[in-house]
């Protein structure tokens, strides 16, 4: 009895809140990606939106290469369908003026690193996580396999410092 | 015709805010918007989120596997079909370590922030501010740093 029951209570363990949304929400993740690939052949990624973004207004050659500026203008409507997206699923569930409890230094600290390392890694955890795994890219299992390890060691750490949230 | 002559037209836009919408939702309904859900996460208190991330590729993967087998040009830009592969070079798993120490202390990635945005957690401008930042750091950095030596390996996306 013992024997058998065991894997349920460690499935159970491992996902406390169940899998049912967890997954749903990767699907639907995962669709709205095939949405704009199937209809334009665009695999579109989160985080060149902040560079493409800075183009409005640095004059930086960075910011300002032929593609970039190109692809500004659709990465803002992706960003406002995303932002969009979002407030449908909150309000449509009841969750909508939820806030985070995470301190804003660590926001603000985690997002800087978020920002520099996205840019040189050449991408996100939808880039390299989602479009790049789906993709079968090595170069994005070994983006992934590094920003999963370091992520885990890196939230332990502050976790176990005494950090809360 | 360009690929960017055509990447203005209204079906266009629909399709980008149709996509951007449904990635949205599921974000928002995936709980990845939330960085304690991510924290909790990687503390290892709930794996949920593999599910997340693992059916968001396994849509996406089939997706790209069957338009780049069977599918010839996407009809709204005359775009060939491709999968995503970036060239592997030193920058990959160190963008990955700063990226991860980023991730792990603020539980937050860009696409998670903008649906964040969208359950009115205001809370996460923090974040999105330092996102812009830290990218603008790294451009000023590589624009002003020997400017042109390295153009060959400044393409990056996503």
């Amino acid at each position: 009895m013992t024997l058998t029951t065991f894997p349920l209570v460690a499935f159970a363990g491992l996902f406390p809140e169940g899998v049912a949304h967890y997954a749903a929400g990767g699907l639907f993740i995962g669709l709205g990606v095939a949405v704009i690939y199937l209809s334009t052949g665009i695999i579109a990624g989160a985080s060149t939106f902040l560079e493409t973004t800075l183009s409005y207004v640095s004059d930086l050659s960075r910011f300002n290469q032929a593609k970039y500026v190109a692809s500004r203008d659709w990465r803002v409507l992706f960003t406002v369908g995303i932002v969009g997206g979002a407030a449908v699923y909150a309000l449509a569930f009841g969750e909508f003026g939820w806030t985070t409890e995470v301190q804003w230094w660590r926001l603000l600290g985690g997002g800087f690193l978020v920002g520099v390392g996205t840019r040189v890694g050449k991408g996100c955890t939808s880039g390299h996580g989602v479009c790049g795994i789906g993709s079968l890219s090595e170069t994005s299992f070994v983006n992934v396999a590094t920003f999963m390890a370091i992520a885990i060691g890196t939230a332990q750490v502050v976790a176990a410092l005494g950090v809360t949230p | 015709m360009s690929a960017s002559d055509d990447e203005r037209g209204l079906a266009f836009s629909l399709v980008i805010l149709l996509g951007g919408l449904v990635f949205g939702f599921g974000l928002g309904l995936s709980q990845m918007a939330k960085p304690e859900i991510v924290l909790d996460f990687l503390q290892f208190e709930d794996f949920g989120l593999v599910f997340v991330m693992g059916g968001a590729a396994v849509v996406s993967g089939l997706t790209f596997f069957v338009a780049t087998r069977y599918l010839d040009r996407a009809p709204l830009t005359g775009r060939g079909y491709t999968r995503r592969l970036k060239t592997m070079d030193r920058n990959v798993p160190v963008g990955g370590v700063i990226f991860g120490v980023g991730w792990g202390l603020s539980g937050i990635c860009p696409g998670a922030a903008y649906a964040s945005v969208g359950l009115g957690n205001v809370t996460i401008l923090w974040a999105i501010l330092g996102m812009f930042l830290g990218a603008y750091a790294q451009g000023f950095a590589r624009s002003t740093r020997a400017d042109g030596t390295d153009s060959a390996e400044s393409v990056t996306s996503d």
